[in-house]
């Protein structure tokens, strides 16, 4: 096993959670009922948490002394390995709803796989993520079916948000050699024994919220390779203001 | 959407096995199951419970701050009624 896959496995999937989870705290003091500020706050800092202890141990495999804050707050948005669908911009409530029954339908299970894994520091991190995407998954997934079987305009805007961000999720079972090698090890997940359930998951909350599910067309991809929609740079500039204007500013 | 069209519900939360549900707030959802994720998510964010019940606010039905006096008044002069009149023998320890 090469250190450096290992490395880059656990940073793509630390800067999904970081991204997300910044992207859902963009709600806090806009969303639409404060019962849903707190649950949209709550699912960000799940997020963050996981993405906290999935950084601190890239760092340590990483070997170059950077930890979760030189990572979060210090790299330049070609250096995160983000999936693009986490970085789409939150839209309407019906897309932050879409955005995230689509990843937590795959990370649910995707933790649970992963909580088996030789490697034991990414194993515990799994274990306790598996339960937080458990209820990202309820949580999205009970506002899904809500939105799509409710009115008219939620119908629609459900509808669009499930069209729009469709295009995202080939790209979440896409792989790569490198990530080959760490599943042959025991190490990494294979996705793409995932997409089955992933498929029924979403199947099945698409056909209680009475909405259409897209056909799979051409799919955007790039975020594993560095290469972001320009959303990236935007939500970066934000969220790292502070450590870019004042490097190693602490509380 | 606002919170006005949507009903309330009044959330109860037990803390620990073997303690009773008490109440804790309400929270605004259009049905029972969005209550219930509701309540998780705004009273149990520091671990504070164990199991949730909602109820929708309009299932209560409350007494008149009106006729306190003539529904608990009353009780005041009735010392009789608190175990107080009562020598603890010493071997029983604390009670």
């Amino acid at each position: 096993m090469s250190a450096g896959a290992l490395f880059r496995y656990t940073l793509a999937l630390a800067d999904d959670a970081l991204i997300l989870g910044h992207r859902l705290s963009e709600w806090i003091g806009h969303a639409p009922l404060l019962e849903e500020e707190l649950a949209l706050g709550n699912i960000a800092l799940d997020l963050i948490g996981e993405a906290r202890a999935l950084y601190a141990y890239a760092g340590t495999l990483d070997g170059k002394g950077r930890d979760e804050d030189g990572l979060a707050y210090r790299r330049d948005a070609d250096g995160f390995r983000n999936l693009l669908l986490v970085e789409q911009p939150n839209g309407d409530f019906a897309l932050t709803i879409a955005r995230q029954v689509l990843y937590s339908a795959l990370m649910h299970p995707f933790w649970r796989a992963l909580a088996g894994s030789r490697d034991e520091t990414l194993a515990a991190i799994a274990a306790k993520a598996e339960k937080e995407s458990a209820y990202h998954l309820r949580h999205a997934g009970e506002w899904l079916i809500r939105l799509g079987d409710g009115t008219e305009e939620s119908h629609r805007r459900a509808q669009d948000a499930v069209d729009e961000l469709w295009p995202y999720t080939g790209e979440m079972f896409a792989t790569d050699a490198a990530t080959e090698a760490l599943v042959a090890e025991g190490i990494a997940v294979d996705v793409a024994r995932l997409r089955p359930e992933w498929e029924k998951t979403v199947a099945d909350l698409l056909a209680r919220a009475t909405l259409t599910r897209p056909a799979d067309g051409w799919m955007q991809e790039g975020g594993r390779h560095g290469h972001h929609s320009e959303h990236l740079g935007h939500l970066l500039a934000e969220m790292q203001y502070l450590q870019r204007a004042y490097p190693g500013a602490v509380w | 959407m606002s919170e006005q069209n949507l009903p309330l519900w009044e959330v109860f939360l037990r803390a620990r096995n073997g303690l009773a549900h008490k109440h804790v707030g309400s929270v605004h959802a259009g049905d029972a199951a969005m209550a219930l994720q509701a309540a998780r998510d705004v009273y149990t964010r520091r671990g504070e419970g164990l199991s949730l019940w909602v109820v929708p606010s309009t299932a209560i039905t409350a007494s008149d701050p009106a006729e306190k006096d003539m529904l608990f008044e009353p009780t005041a002069s009735k010392i009789y009624r608190h175990p107080t009149f009562y020598k603890v023998p010493d071997g029983v320890g604390d009670m």
